[in-house]
């Protein structure tokens, strides 16, 4: 096989192989805050996957949104509502053997039917640029596109009645 | 003059020609691509350390005492002795520190600071990736600068540092609005987001600062650079007569070392893009194109040094007040009147792009009168 | 270049890490972080189909804008939540919040 397809594909795997570690190291450690920086390297990992999958617009949008203002919202959350030596209370509650039972029993139902499917696939597959992207968006799904606007005032809003002091 | 423009694109050729006579041709495609990467990892860090040396001597001569001149002939060699001891200082980690998050934040910092080099257009032909999402790459990966500034801050369990990072997330958030939305206008009369293309949308001499829109577009865009940067008179993060030194307080030798490496890093590649974004990239009339934009970049460059020895550092009411609503509010009314110039015609545009901005540029002036800081009167004793 | 099944899998394996997430922690935030984490698997999954298979591809990457844009939403409200709930009963971790029970 070609050498540089070869290493194409190591790298595509370590990319999913990175993400994954993160995202359980995310979810086991104790400390919040190590939490919260998994979280953070799962989210660069899923856009590395983006830029595989040929979806640029797509990747960066992710880095932009997700990894340079949600972390930084949650880390803020994190940082607020922290005590600072409180790093040796137990952060697993007590039914963690029948939720590590439950998710392995969804994966292996999922991966088995997924096996079985034939999926209708394109012969050459294609991508699509940002500039088709912001046409598509003030064209056919222009409705969505000024719900949203709509529904990101609202939530403003809301967040900072919920989050104001009562003075 | 020709041959002098293309001097680096013929190079690389030729080293490709050179490894392609005798290795497989797999090989030959990695050397083709390590090499801008193995160029800008040597023209990064050496540029960063000379230019630590022009920051020295530039404002010790505004402050009107000589710079660093022992350390060989004019100080040529300081930068050298700065890394000897940068390198053989001890590091000190606290005792109650994150030891995780301790040790990751200068090793995090440095890596959006370097990966950024690789859409800024050097000269004709010599951008090291063409990524037809090139400025919005930028921006997106200058944006995770934040997260881990903060993770230094939190991970050294000082207040001190706490402060200074706080401080810094909320600065540089503030600051990334207007920074994404002052490039909107480029996008809207370039068509792409290719940092390529938008160089070679301003041929000549018709850099997009000569318009309207671009003038004011380039003043929003530099001055968010330069807080992104947290560089005076932005510099309340790292105020070393407030908080100690900030976020980067606790840390000591090769770490801090890094710090300061990747803030002049940020430095240079924000420079380059505003030079990409508004000054033209590499266009000019007669030297090579790799020499114009290194002069305009280091022209920038000594501009942001200026303002370190001149202006006083702005308090954080007076940073977010200057962002959200002031710089905020001006760069929409840009957008509009970029719109504007593009549909209408030769000298009718630029005159009624030209009101809107003035207009709106007096409305948030006068909307925000009152804060602005007060005359001054000294008297002497 | 990679199967379409092995991309499926991939999300499917993220999307169970983040159930054992959400069903495991104790910290309110922490099972805030584990929802992005199933939510991003979702959304991995629109972009794989729409390059792979003979659906429109801009749909599939509209629709993970709007996800993406949904998600930052349900982030800030919940975490607005968390900073309320902490300014009221002290504590953030979920089997100490039970003034509701009988």
């Amino acid at each position: 096989m070609d050498v540089l397809t070869l290493i194409a594909k190591f790298g595509i795997y370590f990319i999913f192989a990175f993400t994954l570690s993160a995202a359980l190291l995310s979810v086991t450690v104790q400390n919040i805050f190590h939490a919260a920086l998994g979280l953070a390297f799962a989210l660069m990992g899923v856009a590395g996957v983006f830029f595989v999958l040929h979806a640029d617009f797509l990747g960066a949008i992710q880095i932009l949104l997700y990894v340079g203002a949600i972390m930084i919202l949650l880390i803020f959350a994190v940082m607020l509502t922290s005590h600072i030596g409180d790093a040796s209370v137990h952060t697993s509650n007590r039914q963690v053997y029948p939720a590590m039972i439950l998710s392995l029993l969804l994966v292996y139902l999922l991966v088995r039917q997924i096996g079985k499917v034939t999926w209708q696939l394109k012969e050459t597959l294609t991508s699509i640029d940002a500039v088709e992207i912001g046409k598509q968006l003030m064209g056919p799904y222009v409705l969505p596109f000024e719900i949203i606007s709509v529904v990101l005032v609202v939530a403003l809003i809301g967040t900072i009645v919920i989050a104001r002091s009562d003075s | 003059m020709e041959k002098l423009d293309q001097v680096f694109v013929h190079l690389k050729a030729a080293i490709v020609h050179l490894a392609g006579s005798f290795l497989p041709d797999w090989l030959v495609v990695i050397i083709s691509i390590l090499i801008p990467i193995v160029g800008i990892a040597m023209f990064g860090p050496v540029t960063m350390m000379y230019l630590t040396l022009i920051e020295r001597k530039l404002l010790a001569r505004i402050q009107n005492r000589l710079g660093p001149n022992r350390v060989g002939k004019f100080g040529l060699l300081q930068p050298l002795a700065d890394g000897v001891k940068m390198l053989t200082k001890e590091d000190v980690v606290p005792t109650n520190a994150d030891k995780i998050a301790h040790f990751l934040a200068p090793i995090l910092i440095v890596i959006p600071a370097l990966l950024v080099f690789a859409v800024i257009p050097f000269g004709r032909n010599m951008i090291a990736i063409d990524l037809n999402i090139g400025v919005l790459f930028f921006l997106a990966i200058s944006a995770t600068t934040t997260i881990f500034i903060f993770t230094a801050a939190w991970g050294s369990r000082n207040k001190f540092s706490l402060l200074g990072g706080m401080r810094s997330v909320a600065q540089m958030i503030s600051y990334e609005i207007p920074f994404v939305l002052s490039a909107v206008p480029v996008f809207l009369i370039t068509g792409t987001f290719s940092t390529a293309h938008i160089v070679e949308a301003q041929p000549g001499l018709h850099w997009f600062v000569w318009t309207p829109w671009g003038f004011v577009g380039f003043l929003i865009f530099f001055l968010c650079g330069v807080a992104e940067c947290n560089r005076t008179p932005f510099d309340l993060p790292e105020a070393e007569s407030e908080i100690i030194a900030g976020f980067h307080t606790e840390y000591s030798g090769m770490k801090f070392a890094l710090f300061y490496m990747a803030e002049f890093m940020n430095v240079f590649t924000v420079s380059g893009l505003v030079v990409t974004l508004y000054l033209g990239g590499w266009q000019g009339p007669f030297l090579p194109s790799w020499i114009w934009f290194l002069i305009k970049t280091y022209v920038l460059i000594l501009i942001m040094m200026w303002f370190r020895g001149t202006f006083p550092r702005v308090r954080i009411d007076q940073l977010m007040n200057f962002a959200w609503k002031f710089l905020l509010p001006l760069s929409l009314v840009n957008i509009l009147a970029t719109g504007v110039w593009y549909y209408l015609r030769a000298p009718l545009n630029f005159l009624i792009s030209g009101l809107i901005v003035v207009i709106g540029f007096s409305f948030l002036m006068f909307v925000n009168r009152h804060s602005l800081p007060k005359k001054r009167i000294y008297r002497y004793a | 270049m990679i199967p379409l099944n092995h991309i499926v899998v991939f999300a499917v394996l993220l999307f169970a890490i983040g159930l054992f997430g959400t069903l495991t922690r104790r910290h309110v935030v922490g099972i805030l972080i584990s929802i992005e984490l199933m939510i991003n698997a979702a959304n991995i999954n629109f972009i794989a189909f729409s390059r792979y298979t003979k659906a429109s591809p801009e749909v599939g990457q509209i629709f993970a804008v709007f996800i993406v844009v949904l998600a930052a939403i349900a982030a800030a409200v919940g975490l607005a939540i968390v900073v309320a709930i902490y300014r009221n009963q002290k504590t953030i971790y979920t089997d100490e919040i039970d003034i509701l029970k009988w």
